[in-house]
């Protein structure tokens, strides 16, 4: 077994017992990514000197004798819309394609602290809209598992990556299943947390009110581990919340007996491939078994959520995308005049999946129109909030699918852009009600795609997701295994 | 027809924080090109606002101070629009729910008191300069922006169109500019643009309840300015609505050089600045506990402070208006009053010689060289009857340019007043001597001839007699 299999936890151990080095374990990965990313495409930008020369240093604060933290020596990668000082940040898009930020996001300042190996920048769709990385403006990543098939998106670089051992872990953002979905499509575990647990200084924004930074890793143990690096309390980020951080890996307990899962009835309709009903229905027997009582629940709003989080979430990019005209960063395609300079900077370097939400976006925010969309949609968000709020009553915990389907093959929905979004169904409701949500292996289909399955939970309460996960992960070994690709399983 | 004009200001005031509203870089005028700058203030990617406290301290004051109600849940918006001195290329600013509303202040023109309404007070970033290699953006080969400004935090102080002429637009400019210094949350250096205003003009026939359709002149950043501005639009508007032509609703650009107003923008190309609810930013919830507290910290206002000086001190109104107008000048007064000087004469001394110095020099009275101690110190020399009031006149003058003591300077220049009788004595007999004829007018029964020997007594003594004492002892020989 390579060493780029293993979790981080495990490696983390290997460092400490001095079995393995940090510089070993970076050159695997980094062999790993030279022997894979020509079919797996999860990297815009690797970082392969300084990733040798942090795995040195490491090497010599054990060789030392020094403690060395859960990340430190082990290699990750971080998707391209966080700002990384110094290293180019293109969020996939052609209009920031030479932008190298002068400053670290704070989740970036955060993971630094504990000096991981940062191996590079993950791919993913334009500016973080879309649900199958084939927005991005470079080239669309394939899943491990089907290199014909999407990885999910937007944060299909760092679902890949995971999936394909050419990180141990990955930061994602999510804005409305983005971090979720693409962990489902890929069979890695992935983590939205409560809106305002983790600083979104630094990340490019796209849904300022929806947005949230979390880690996809192998599986629920390294999730913890990294939720704790990157939560917190920010004074640059006015939205983060106050609320203190426990510490995530106390979750890591088996145990959910008497846990009350709801089951959002909402969420098992139309469209749903049955072999994915038919594996989240075995996790949910797996979860009676071990002693879990299941709660049927309704979330009577779910249905007008995709159309509110569709008018909210472009409402907001447009602004927040305003800012790309070619006049002070970024790329800049000359006019003859100001106007012809923003508009040409514009048209020519921005993708059409980004055109389109900002079209929709300053639509939903004209004059005359604002009651009608942007104001009703934030009613509506009220309304969806409130639906969790009432179950919360009655449930511990909610379980859904992730995704209607597994991973869809490259260029299946292009050209459907509604029907793209119908498949943020089961995940966007969460973001509205900025409450926190894992994704984690819970199947595979016939064809051996893997499936996922989400567990949400109350705002801040990332806990008691983190223990029904754990538990329902260490019931079974969906998590061990690993994509064949490049005939090296 | 008779028109009147109907007159709303809206006024940018640059707070005087030391930080930018929404990042930690500095505030301060005058430095180099691109150098108060962060990533924030440049509204690079991923950047996110973080609200300066003060600045929503002074927003508060500042409704305070013009009877505002404060809204105790306010929040921050997106105003969307393009241009190069805007880095996000929308304006953090407050749209439905500014900070403070529902407020007034009092104007006074010619003896006439008027109220003037406050729609709003809200809090806003201001924007980065342009600086053209030609005269505008469209003519220029390249513009330069400097972003040291981008983010300093403004008020925006929206009144009612409750203005009828430029006097009273002067004054209510005026009276904000009064209490943002009294309030001390602004410098209001005009002339570096701590404090401009737009200006909205419409015409409608006098007795008419409807509103005309109104023209707009952006950043008038002077007295003078926004009184030419209002004065040529009353009259171009005048001329359009007598010639039975309409006035098209318009942005205007007030040339200060040719005194003229020129068409910028009409309302077609207007803006739809499609304002959103600043994501990034919770609401700004105030208790009524910081509400009070806030309130607590207000100095004496103009007006009020007027009202005392007329009650304590029995200046006239007009005299009180003319100090309290500015705090510096208010301050000047209290310390002038504080050395031990008559507060009329105080007061009389301000109005005359030291305003008249003032302008015409261009001075503040912060700058002034003659110092409220020094005139307070002249005004005792005056009292005690050392010096007359017409030589410290001479005195006053001379301290402008000389940093001695009144006193010093009095017994330097030997301007000490005779009072000694005797010595007045002398000097009278002297000069009844030598004008028989105004002594015969006298006598004749013109009373009014002794002015002419008074002066002659006032001449021969180099201005130094007492002049009550010269009054007496002539009429006391001249009856006797």
């Amino acid at each position: 077994m390579r060493l780029y299999e293993k979790p981080a936890h495990v490696l983390h151990e290997m460092l400490v017992n001095k079995e393995i080095t940090s510089v070993e374990l970076t050159e695997d990965v980094l062999a790993r990514i030279d022997e894979v990313e020509g079919e797996v495409k999860a990297y815009l930008t690797v970082t392969r000197d300084e990733a040798l020369a942090r795995a040195k240093a490491v090497d010599e604060k054990i060789a030392r004798g020094e403690e060395i933290s859960f990340l430190e020596g082990i290699p990750g990668a971080i998707k391209d819309n966080i700002c990384t000082k110094g290293v180019r940040t293109t969020c996939a898009s052609k209009i920031l394609e030479h932008f190298v930020p002068p400053y670290d996001a704070t989740v970036m300042t955060k993971l630094k602290a504990e000096n991981p190996v940062i191996l590079g920048k993950l791919n993913m769709d334009e500016f973080a809209m879309g649900g199958s990385t084939e927005n991005s403006a470079y080239h669309p990543t394939c899943n491990p598992w089907n290199t014909e098939c999407v990885p999910g998106g937007s944060s299909g670089g760092s679902a890949a990556s995971v999936a394909a051992g050419t990180s141990i872990w990955a930061l994602g953002s999510d804005t409305g299943g983005s971090i979720r979905q693409p962990a489902s499509f890929c069979g890695v575990v992935g983590l939205k947390p409560t809106y305002g647990r983790v600083s979104r200084y630094g990340l490019v924004a796209y849904g300022s009110s929806l947005d949230q930074i979390g880690p996809l890793t192998r599986d629920v143990t390294d999730c913890a581990h990294i939720l704790n690096v990157i939560s917190g309390h920010d004074d640059m980020d006015s939205t983060s919340s106050e609320a203190a951080v426990p510490d995530f890996t106390k979750a890591l307990v088996e145990d959910v007996k008497g846990l009350k899962i709801g089951l959002p009835k909402e969420y098992f309709v139309k469209g749903m491939d049955p072999e994915v009903e038919k594996a989240i229905r075995a996790a949910i027997e797996k979860y009676k078994e071990m002693g879990a009582e299941i709660v049927d629940i309704s979330l009577p709003h779910t249905d007008y959520a995709i159309s509110a989080y569709y008018l909210i979430a472009p409402a907001e990019a447009a602004t927040n995308l305003q800012r790309y005209d070619g006049v002070s960063y970024g790329e800049r395609v000359e006019g003859e005049d100001l106007v012809a300079m923003m508009t040409n900077t514009r048209t020519e370097k921005f993708g059409e999946e980004v055109k389109r939400r900002i079209v929709i976006g300053n639509y939903a925010l004209s004059a005359g129109y604002y009651d009608a969309y942007y104001l009703k949609a934030m009613k509506v968000r009220t309304l969806v909030a409130e639906d969790y709020a009432k179950a919360f009553e009655q449930v511990d915990v909610i379980l859904a699918p992730v995704a209607p389907t597994t991973a869809f093959k490259i260029g299946e929905m292009a050209g459907d852009p509604l029907q793209m979004y119908l498949q943020d169904a089961c995940t966007v409701p969460l973001n509205l009600a900025g409450l926190p949500g894992i994704s984690l292996p819970c199947g595979f289909s016939s064809k051996g795609m893997p499936i996922g399955m989400q567990i949400i939970g109350k705002a801040l309460d990332e806990e008691t997701i983190i223990r029904a996960a754990y538990t329902y992960e260490q019931s079974q070994d969906y998590h061990t295994k690993m994509a064949k690709l490049g005939g090296n399983n | 027809m008779k028109y009147e004009a109907v007159i709303g200001l809206e006024i940018h005031c640059e707070l005087k924080t030391k930080t930018k509203i929404f990042c930690g870089c500095a505030t301060s005028f005058g430095a180099d090109q691109n150098t108060h700058v962060c990533p924030v203030c440049l509204g690079m990617p991923g950047v996110l606002p973080t609200v300066n406290q003060r600045v929503v301290e002074f927003g508060i004051k500042a409704g305070l101070a013009t009877n505002c109600e404060i809204n105790k849940y306010s929040k921050f918006d997106r105003k969307n629009y393009y241009y190069p001195d805007l880095p996000k290329n929308w304006q953090t600013s407050q749209y439905d729910l500014p900070i403070a509303e529902h407020g007034w202040v009092d104007i006074d023109v010619e003896g006439e008191k008027k109220r003037i309404r406050l729609t709003r007070i809200h809090m806003e970033e201001d924007a980065g300069k342009l600086v053209h290699s030609g005269t505008n953006i469209k003519d220029s080969a390249s513009s330069n922006v400097d972003y040291n400004r981008t983010g300093v935090p403004l008020l925006e102080i929206v009144s009612e169109p409750d203005m009828s002429s430029a006097e009273e637009a002067r004054a209510y400019m005026e009276k904000i500019k009064a209490i943002m210094e009294y309030i001390d949350v602004s410098n209001c250096r005009m002339e570096e643009g701590n404090l401009r205003a737009d200006i909205n003009v419409s015409l409608r026939p006098v007795g008419s309840k409807e509103l005309g359709t109104r023209t707009e002149m952006k950043n008038i950043n002077s007295f003078k300015n926004l009184e030419d501005a209002i004065n040529y639009e009353i009259e171009r508007q005048t001329e359009v609505l007598e010639d039975g032509g309409h006035i098209v609703q318009e942005t205007r650009t007030f040339d200060p050089v040719q005194g003229i107003t020129l068409s910028m923008r009409s309302k077609e190309n207007a803006h739809d600045y499609r304002y959103m609810p600043e994501p990034d930013l919770p609401p700004i919830v105030t208790s009524q506990e910081t509400i009070d507290k806030y309130r607590s910290e207000l100095p004496e206002l103009p007006d009020a402070r007027r009202a005392r000086l007329e009650k304590d001190f029995g200046l006239s109104d007009y005299d009180a208006g003319i100090i309290t107008s500015s705090r510096a000048m208010a301050e000047y007064f209290d310390a002038v009053v504080a050395t031990g000087a008559d507060a009329k004469l105080a007061a009389n001394w301000m109005m005359g010689d030291l305003l008249k110095n003032l302008n015409d020099e261009g001075l503040d009275i912060s700058k002034s060289p003659v110092e409220a101690q020094r005139l307070g110190e002249m005004i005792q020399l005056i009292m005690k009857d050392t010096i007359s009031g017409k030589i410290a006149k001479k005195v006053f003058k001379e301290m402008w340019t000389n940093t001695d003591s009144p006193e010093k300077i009095v017994k330097d220049k030997g301007l000490v007043q005779i009072t000694d009788t005797k010595a007045i004595e002398g000097i009278v007999d002297e000069v009844i001597a030598k004008n028989q004829k105004a002594v015969d007018d006298y006598k004749g029964g013109n009373k009014k001839a002794i002015g002419a020997l008074v002066g002659q007594v006032m001449k021969a003594s180099k201005g130094k007699a007492n002049p009550q004492m010269v009054n007496q002892l002539l009429a006391q020989k001249l009856d006797g």
